[in-house]
């Protein structure tokens, strides 16, 4: 831990506030400011988004589909029209660039509900933790399929948190704020990050779309790394950052490639010795030549 | 030592993989059941032209809301998660606010997946559900008045709603006009439902599985098969005989009537009486 038990608080500390904030700032601007263009249109009569993020048009040219719905759809037995279609094809281009999880911290809703009951759980030292394997989202988005082919029907709609939240947002809560609140009170109470980190097939989904995906968070300064545990303690798929971080002597490169980051970044934020960076999946050297001697004494700095 | 914990730790692997895949499954099992209850459309509730059927509908609708956000009206909803369809689904209710049967029909345009039917291109074709005259005690032409209201405001006037014109056996000197929906050419718009002067609705619509009767696949419509036939299909057409007075036949409409027969000529009548009309019909015993 660092050294006044608050995470980041080194951070803060050495960079400054804002520049330990910063992925975290551009993240909920582009949370917020999806869900403000989207609700522009029912609110003050500007139509620059129509519908919502199962499909939407922009500026009534770019069609973007969600891939996961339309499988389903498709599973159920149904072919899609052709501006679904291009949609659909231009989401997986995209995320298959930007990281697919990248929707996960970057265009989810649910995930500003999620960050906020962790960091509950931080600040009031809940320690509660049903632990479950974080596979069990792959099972349920398994679940999920085989249920659009056995119903013929998109089944999962009628409970998937992530699409009730953006539509209720746009089109009317209803009592979806319930489901809402589960998740909440889930995260918070039972399991840490237990939805984002376990559950929602919408996530483990995309995840799938970003396999390979190019744009990725590394660790390239980790010789400089002073094991303060920040980043693990931030990070809501902390299992990821160990092979990059902690790999030099395995030689494995820096870059995290698990298809589970969601490229969030908090962990650059939230290191006061700027380990981690955006960077490139190709450029994945491991310092092979990299003089231990050096590293530790980086490491030890006071 | 190290083979014991390997296989130990394997053994807790599956135990872990199989408690994960239980859990999944039951949860599989009751989310699948739960949307069978969700499969069929509550009556009130009327989907947008096109709108393919249920459940297929639900199948192909990815729940985006691009036909509410489209149609000039605003008549569409998406249904909430405490409402009785399946939810995210767009709907709407005709007594609410009616479809105006758009010559274009956006909201077709705008479905992506074709949940709405692009095959649908002229509005008169669609389906949406089908009007019933439910209740005839309060229906204000049922009870003789000429309210008219439902016929007057149906965009398909005099093909989905006529005014079928019956003897008013109450007051024995008017005639009723009875609004009548044609199945045929009724789009389920809810115009009708949506203007009904009453404090309930007289006419309503539902969804067209819900309204429509269906004849045993065996039913055949005598007149029809005649008219294809070009002759009566049972047994070969005879001509009815009366047992009339000698020089009369019996027309529909006219009753007797002197003449045909192979009878030369009619009989003259008796006297006194009108001529053509036999006695019996005057009064006298037979
Ligand atoms: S895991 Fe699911 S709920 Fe969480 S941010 Fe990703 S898509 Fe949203
Ligand atoms: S036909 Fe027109 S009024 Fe009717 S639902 Fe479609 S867009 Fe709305
Ligand atoms: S536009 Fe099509 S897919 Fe979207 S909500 Fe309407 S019917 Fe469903
Ligand atoms: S719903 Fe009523 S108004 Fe609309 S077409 Fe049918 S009969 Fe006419």
């Amino acid at each position: 831990m660092s050294a006044n038990n608050k995470i980041g608080a080194d951070a803060v500390m050495e960079k400054g506030w804002l520049s330990a904030h910063k992925w975290l700032l551009l993240r909920r601007l582009s949370q917020l400011g999806i869900l403000a263009l989207f609700l522009l249109g029912p609110l003050a009569g500007i139509w620059v988004v129509k519908g919502n993020l199962a499909y939407s048009l922009t500026l009534d040219t770019l069609p973007l589909t969600d891939p996961y719905v339309l499988l389903q759809s498709l599973l159920a037995g149904h072919m899609a029209e052709k501006l679904g279609l291009i949609g659909v094809a231009i989401v997986i281009v995209f995320y298959a660039v930007v990281g697919g999880r990248a929707y996960c911290s970057w265009v989810c809703p649910v995930n500003m509900v999620a960050d906020f009951a962790a960091w509950l759980r931080h600040r009031f030292g809940i320690k509660s933790g049903a632990r479950f394997s974080r596979t069990s989202r792959y099972w349920i988005l398994a679940m999920t399929l085989v249920l659009a082919v056995a119903t013929g029907t998109v089944a999962w709609e009628m409970l998937n948190p992530v699409s009730m939240l953006h539509r209720g947002l746009i089109f009317g809560l209803g009592s979806a704020w319930a489901i809402v609140m589960a998740v909440f009170l889930f995260d918070l109470f039972v399991s840490p990050d237990g939805w984002c980190g376990h559950l929602c097939p919408v996530g483990a989904f995309y995840s799938l779309i970003g396999k390979t995906s190019v744009v990725r968070v590394n660790a390239a300064q980790r010789a400089a790394c002073n094991d303060c545990m920040d980043c693990f303690v931030v990070c809501p798929e902390p299992q990821v950052i160990k092979p990059a971080l902690k790999g030099a002597a395995k030689g494995i490169g820096p870059v995290i490639t698990s298809a589970n980051c969601t490229n969030c970044g908090r962990c650059i934020d939230v290191c006061s010795k700027e380990v981690f960076g955006f960077g490139l999946r190709f450029i994945n050297k491991a310092e092979n030549n990299a003089p231990q001697g050096e590293a530790a004494a980086l490491g030890n700095r006071p | 030592m190290a083979a014991i914990s390997k296989s130990q730790s394997r053994r807790q692997f599956l135990l872990d993989m199989a408690k994960t895949a239980c859990g999944v499954g039951m949860f599989g099992l009751g989310l699948g059941l739960y949307s069978k209850q969700a499969r069929a459309l509550p009556p009130a509730a009327i989907r947008p032209p096109g709108a393919l059927p249920e459940p297929d509908f639900q199948g192909a609708c990815i729940r985006c809301g691009m036909c509410v956000r489209d149609c000039p009206y605003d008549i569409l909803n998406l249904a909430k998660p405490e409402d009785d369809l399946a939810t995210g689904t767009p709907y709407f209710v005709a007594r609410k606010i009616p479809c105006e049967m758009c010559e274009d029909i956006p909201c077709v345009k705008a479905c992506p997946t074709g949940a709405l039917d692009h095959k649908l291109t002229d509005i008169n074709k669609a389906k949406m559900g089908l009007a019933a005259l439910v209740d005839q005690e309060t229906c204000l032409n049922f009870l003789g008045l000429r309210c008219d209201v439902c016929y007057r405001v149906c965009p398909v006037i005099d093909k989905a709603i006529t005014l079928e014109r019956v003897h008013n056996f109450r007051t024995d000197k008017h005639t009723m006009f009875l609004p009548t929906v044609h199945s045929e050419h009724c789009t389920g718009c809810g115009k009708c439902e949506h203007a009904c002067v009453l404090e309930v609705a007289a006419i309503k619509i539902f969804p067209v599985q819900l309204a429509k009767g269906a004849l045993g696949k065996h039913y055949q419509m005598g007149w029809e098969e005649k008219k294809k036939a070009g002759q009566s299909l049972v047994a070969p057409e005879i001509k009815h005989q009366y047992n009339l007075p000698e020089g009369f036949e019996y027309e529909q409409g006219r009753g007797l009537v002197p003449g045909g027969s192979s009878e030369a000529a009619p009989s003259p009548a008796a006297p006194g009486a009108q001529p053509g009309i036999p006695q019996a019909l005057h009064g006298d015993k037979l």
